[in-house]
């Protein structure tokens, strides 16, 4: 008996998280240009709010984390403290070149890299930056991958988050 | 959300001191805002810079002239084509090229594109921060008329790449300048939809009529540059004062406003989308003909150059110094934001801590993300405070 009440609630905790994921966005050393396109998928064009998706301000309440940008040193302690403030389970989409992989600030002296360097990441999203539609493609992937059987797994960094 | 500020009680002259930031990674120069408030009067700020840095200038130095353009193009992803011409400007003037009349009309309608969709986005992100949802909606919505318009020249929404050293990437045929001049039709009438509103919607003038007052002596004395200094009638735009490219021959109008308050700079910044409207309409019409690139030598030689562009925010300025190798042996980057920073802290004594947002957003500085601030009571408590959570405080002191 238990074991189904548990299999339904999972299915509804799954059902609720894909129709009314809360996202939170975080730059960590972005150019703006991926924040400015985030924004435009919340506005009348592209109206990312039409899958129940809502942007809002506090890790705390959040599902997914959406990061632009490299990792400075500066926002590494600040993108891990939010990582680890938003309740599990928790998704991690990067969004822009350098957010996958440094993109073109690689190399420079304050950089650390791609969020994968840092944090575990499910979703990677090239582009500089990439159109709103990259964005809302992206999102929508990993939200219907919850619904199969073998759902997203992080991918981590080659040094794994010791960066 | 956290204690409702009602509910804090305040004994008569105790201070707060509320740190807002410590960053905003989205900016250029991200920033530390600490605001000193006697109950709801702030009575004093300051601000720390320098959270965000990536190393842009150095890593300027370890790469060729060509890989700086698309690095550069990347310091801000809003005014990406100011900073990529800017540079070329430098370089073409290390040099010794000029860029062909169509290259440099060319850029300049990019340039004023740009202009138009930077200006329409702080619209939509100031009337965010009033409150005012509705005018984020709708001019966030016409803004993807502009952006369209830059995708249908470039191929590309945000970083165009337009410049190469010595020209432009790509050419306007007939058909796009159609395209465009449609565009521009729709957005002048929208746009003179919201200079009403911004004139006249008396709800949106109760936060922006008379709030944050900047004299002219003041914006000259603390180093207002772009149309922050221009809503306080200093008459300041380097496309006139030092007229670089196309700009020589097509003179865009000097817009100024004597106000000095929120609603000078609403003003100020929807009338330059007029007057970049009328620009870019009648370089369309005056389009040169010829080349889109000047042949750059193999080598740029030694020496120093600077370049100045008024980019939508207001000046940039480049410093680019060669020792005769590939490599630039430096680059420095001026933007106009940490210019404007000075005017918020002087602004800001005097002021309701609920007009810090309008305020802060008033410079234009990408405040995107700045969603984090302390409140410290006699460093005994401490809570945080998001930029939602100011916005909305700002929001409900304002709704009485």
């Amino acid at each position: 008996m238990s074991n189904l009440v548990d299999q339904i609630t999972a299915g509804l905790k799954t059902w609720a998280r894909v129709n009314s994921p809360w996202v939170i966005h975080f730059n960590s050393g972005s150019c703006n240009g991926c924040d400015i396109e985030i924004l435009a998928t919340l506005t009348p064009r592209y109206d990312l709010e039409r899958f129940g998706v809502k942007l809002q301000g506090s890790p705390r309440h959040a599902d997914v984390l959406v990061c632009t940008g490299p990792v400075t040193r500066q926002a590494r302690e600040r993108l891990i403290r939010i990582y680890e403030q938003m309740p599990e389970p928790k998704f991690v989409v990067a969004v822009g070149s350098c957010a996958v992989s440094g993109g073109v600030f690689e190399g420079c002296y304050n950089v650390m890299g791609g969020i994968d360097r840092v944090i575990p990441v499910h979703a990677f999203i090239p582009g500089c930056p990439p159109r709103p539609e990259a964005i809302i493609d992206g999102v929508v992937k990993l939200l219907s991958s919850l619904q199969s059987p073998a759902p997203v797994q992080p991918i981590m960094g080659p040094d794994g988050g010791k960066a | 959300m956290t204690q409702p500020i009602e509910k804090i009680e305040t004994p008569k002259g105790e201070r707060f001191i509320i740190p807002i930031g410590p960053q905003h990674p989205a900016l250029k120069e991200p920033g530390h805002f600490e605001f000193t408030v006697d109950g709801e009067t702030v009575k004093d700020a300051t601000v720390r810079l320098g959270y965000v840095h990536r190393g842009i200038e150095k890593a300027t130095e370890s790469r060729n002239y060509i890989q700086n353009l698309y690095l550069l193009e990347r310091i801000c992803g809003i005014c990406s084509h100011t900073h990529a011409m800017t540079y070329s400007l430098g370089v073409e003037k290390l040099a010794g090229v000029e860029a062909p009349p169509r290259a440099q009309a060319i850029r300049v309608i990019v340039a004023e594109l740009e202009r138009i969709h930077s200006h329409m986005l702080w619209l939509g992100v100031a009337a965010h921060e009033a409150g005012f949802d509705t005018l984020f909606m709708y001019s966030w919505r016409d803004r993807e008329t502009v952006m369209d318009l830059l995708e249908l020249l470039s191929g590309n929404r945000v970083n165009y790449s337009a410049n190469v050293l010595g020209g432009v990437k790509f050419d306007i045929t007939p058909e796009q300048a159609g395209d465009v001049l449609k565009g521009l039709d729709f957005l002048e009438g929208r746009n003179r939809h919201y200079l009403d509103v911004v004139s006249n919607d008396a709800l949106l003038l109760g936060r922006i009529r008379g709030v944050g007052v900047m004299t002219q002596a003041d914006a000259e004395r603390l180093g207002a540059i772009g149309p922050t200094a221009r809503a306080s009638g200093v008459a300041l735009d380097v496309r006139i004062d030092a007229p670089y490219i196309a700009y020589k021959d097509f003179q865009p109008a000097l817009i100024t406003e004597t106000a000095g308050d929120l609603e000078a700079r609403f003003k100020v910044r929807v009338r330059e989308i007029e007057e970049s409207i009328r620009l870019i309409r009648l370089l369309l019409e005056h389009l040169p003909e010829g080349e889109l690139v000047a042949r750059m030598p193999r080598r740029i030689p030694a020496g120093e150059a600077i370049s100045r562009v008024e980019a939508p925010r207001g000046e940039a300025f480049y410093f680019i110094k060669s020792n005769g190798t590939d490599t630039p042996a430096r680059v420095k980057v001026r933007t106009p934001t940490i210019f404007n920073m000075a005017t918020v802290l002087s602004l800001a004594k005097g002021l309701q801590l609920a007009d810090m947002p309008m305020i802060l957003v008033g410079i234009d500085p990408c405040f995107s993300c700045n969603d984090r601030m302390v409140t410290v009571r006699e460093a005994e408590r401490a809570e945080t405070w998001t930029w939602n959570e100011l916005r909305e405080h700002g929001i409900k002191v304002y709704q009485r």
